[in-house]
């Protein structure tokens, strides 16, 4: 008797088709957050958001996730706004990156995360991708992260009959994961105004202008007349599970007068907060090394911007 | 379960019954033989698939076709008028900015937003707005001069394209 053997091919070209979406799902069209949210709510978990869709038809695509269900949330208009408030700026969770990046009052007001936008894919990638997406999509080196953990952001998330506003130290729980359950949406983002005289800035280290960081990082500081720092936040993304910010660091230099010298000295201590890993990106020690110098950078320029030179 | 959507497809409203999970992309090339936008990478890194909606570009092989009901779509192929090719169009065959041209139709689509919203671009400017668009060939070098020549035809306004 022949015996057939099966050679089973090292990869499995159903995950790496990109043509097609190898799945088969309903699709939903809800017009308000309310509908959203019944909605998610009867459907149950194998229920999937799509906002901008550059996170989720690519996972699809590899079979890393298969809904049976697809909620397109860009239809709810009532999610797509920049609104300035008073003591805060809202951004609903649907806005696409291109408009954060050309809102002039996010450029001055909140530099560092302007910056970011600018740093992330291309134009047309930006034109379809929502802020909602990045920080849902929870990656750790997700770019909008670090600049609105820096600014103190809260998040309103929207459940069936409820919503909460909670920081946005609170939403991420590891690569992947963050607090949300399946009936819940992210609504919007908020971010307080910071007392002047602020300055922040936001740095980037990738392979192409096009691909995710090997390392970002985000700093926002106040200063007094004396050169005083009174108010210091730096956060960075692709070193830990979540975005992180480095206490250490911040910790180090709070009260101090600001000099080049002991930005240099504080920067160093980075390490005591990150743990980063080795992937296809970078390696760990790379990633420790680097995260060193950008945040010293990061510092010197948003120290600049307060001193307006 | 399958949908009947409509949109404007190179100024002429269209159409067609499509999947949930039928790609933009696909429907473009196989249901209406519009195969100047082009599938490479499929995910997004490449550009080659950019086609604009509502104006602006995007990537056609990560939005789903019945995202685009009731919206407006040009390819590459809507460019042209009477006949006469768009100045980009006659830009990128000026400066040999073309070789194998798989890439061509993404970059003339993300270009022709780019000179919409600014019609002076530098080559920092211009080399900034066309990075979500990968050439094997070319070497970028042409694709960039030529950009800059058809914003200056377009500034002499030398002709009927907007
Ligand atoms: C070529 C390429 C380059 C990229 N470059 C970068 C980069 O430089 N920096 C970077 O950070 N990212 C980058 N990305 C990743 C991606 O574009 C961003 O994360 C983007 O912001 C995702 O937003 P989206 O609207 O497309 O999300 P989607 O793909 O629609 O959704 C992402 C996830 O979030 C969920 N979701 C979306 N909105 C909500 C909501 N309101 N409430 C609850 N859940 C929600 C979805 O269910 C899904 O799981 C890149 C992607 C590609 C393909
Ligand atoms: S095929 Fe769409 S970006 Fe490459
Ligand atoms: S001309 Fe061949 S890929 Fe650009």
């Amino acid at each position: 008797m022949v015996k057939t053997v099966v050679i089973k091919p090292k990869v499995d070209i159903n995950k790496v088709n990109t043509h097609i979406l190898p799945v088969d799902f309903e699709y939903y069209e809800p017009r308000t957050l309310r509908e959203l949210v019944e909605l998610l709510d009867k459907l149950g978990p194998s229920a999937k958001i799509l906002a901008g869709g550059t996170d989720l038809l690519v996972q699809i695509k590899q079979r890393a996730v298969e809904p049976k269900y697809v909620v397109n949330i860009k239809k709810v208009r009532e999610l797509d706004f920049i609104e300035d408030r008073g003591d805060y700026l809202a951004i609903g969770a649907v806005t696409r990156l291109r408009a954060i990046e050309k809102n002039s009052l996010i450029a001055e007001k909140f530099t560092a995360l302007h910056e970011a936008v600018r740093a992330m894919a291309g134009v047309q990638i930006r034109n379809m991708a929502t802020i909602g997406g990045n920080l849902c999509n929870a990656s750790p080196a997700a770019d909008t992260a670090p600049p609105l953990m820096v600014f103190d952001a809260e998040l309103k998330i929207v459940g069936p009959g409820y919503e909460k506003v909670i920081p946005i130290t609170q939403f991420f729980k590891g690569p992947k994961k963050t607090v949300l359950k399946y009936n819940e949406v992210l609504a919007e983002i908020r971010i307080p105004y910071p007392k002047p005289p602020t300055g922040s800035a936001f740095i980037k280290i990738a392979r192409t202008a096009m691909d995710l960081a090997k390392v970002n990082v985000a700093v926002a500081l106040r200063v007094d007349e004396d050169d005083y720092i009174r108010w210091i936040r730096v956060t960075l993304g692709s070193v830990a599970p979540t975005p992180v910010r480095a206490r250490s660091v911040e910790e180090e230099l709070i009260d101090k007068r600001f000099s080049e010298e002991i930005v240099r000295k504080a920067s160093r201590l980075v390490v005591n907060d990150i743990s980063p890993i080795t992937d296809i990106r970078s390696t760990a020690e790379y990633r420790r090394e680097v995260s060193k110098v950008i945040v010293r950078d990061a510092l010197l320029i948003a120290y600049k911007r307060v001193r307006g030179v | 379960m399958e949908r009947r959507i409509r949109f404007r497809l190179n100024g002429e409203w269209v159409e067609v019954t499509v999947k949930p999970n039928e790609l933009l992309l696909n429907v473009l090339r196989e249901k209406f033989g519009l195969t100047g936008p082009k599938y490479a990478c499929g995910i997004g890194e490449c550009g080659a698939c950019t086609v604009l909606v509502d104006g602006e570009p995007v990537l056609a092989c990560l939005t789903l076709a019945v995202d685009v009901d009731g919206r407006d779509v040009v390819t590459i192929e809507g460019l042209a008028r009477d006949g006469e090719l768009h100045p980009l169009q006659k830009a990128f065959l000026e400066h040999g900015a073309i070789q194998c041209g798989y890439c061509i139709p993404g970059f003339i689509m993300v270009a022709k937003r780019l000179l919409e919203e600014n019609p002076y671009p530098s080559e920092e400017e211009i080399r900034e707005y066309i990075r979500g668009n990968i050439c094997r060939c070319t070497g970028y070098v042409n694709i960039v001069k030529a950009i800059k020549a058809a914003a200056e035809s377009l500034r002499a306004g030398s002709s009927s394209h907007t």
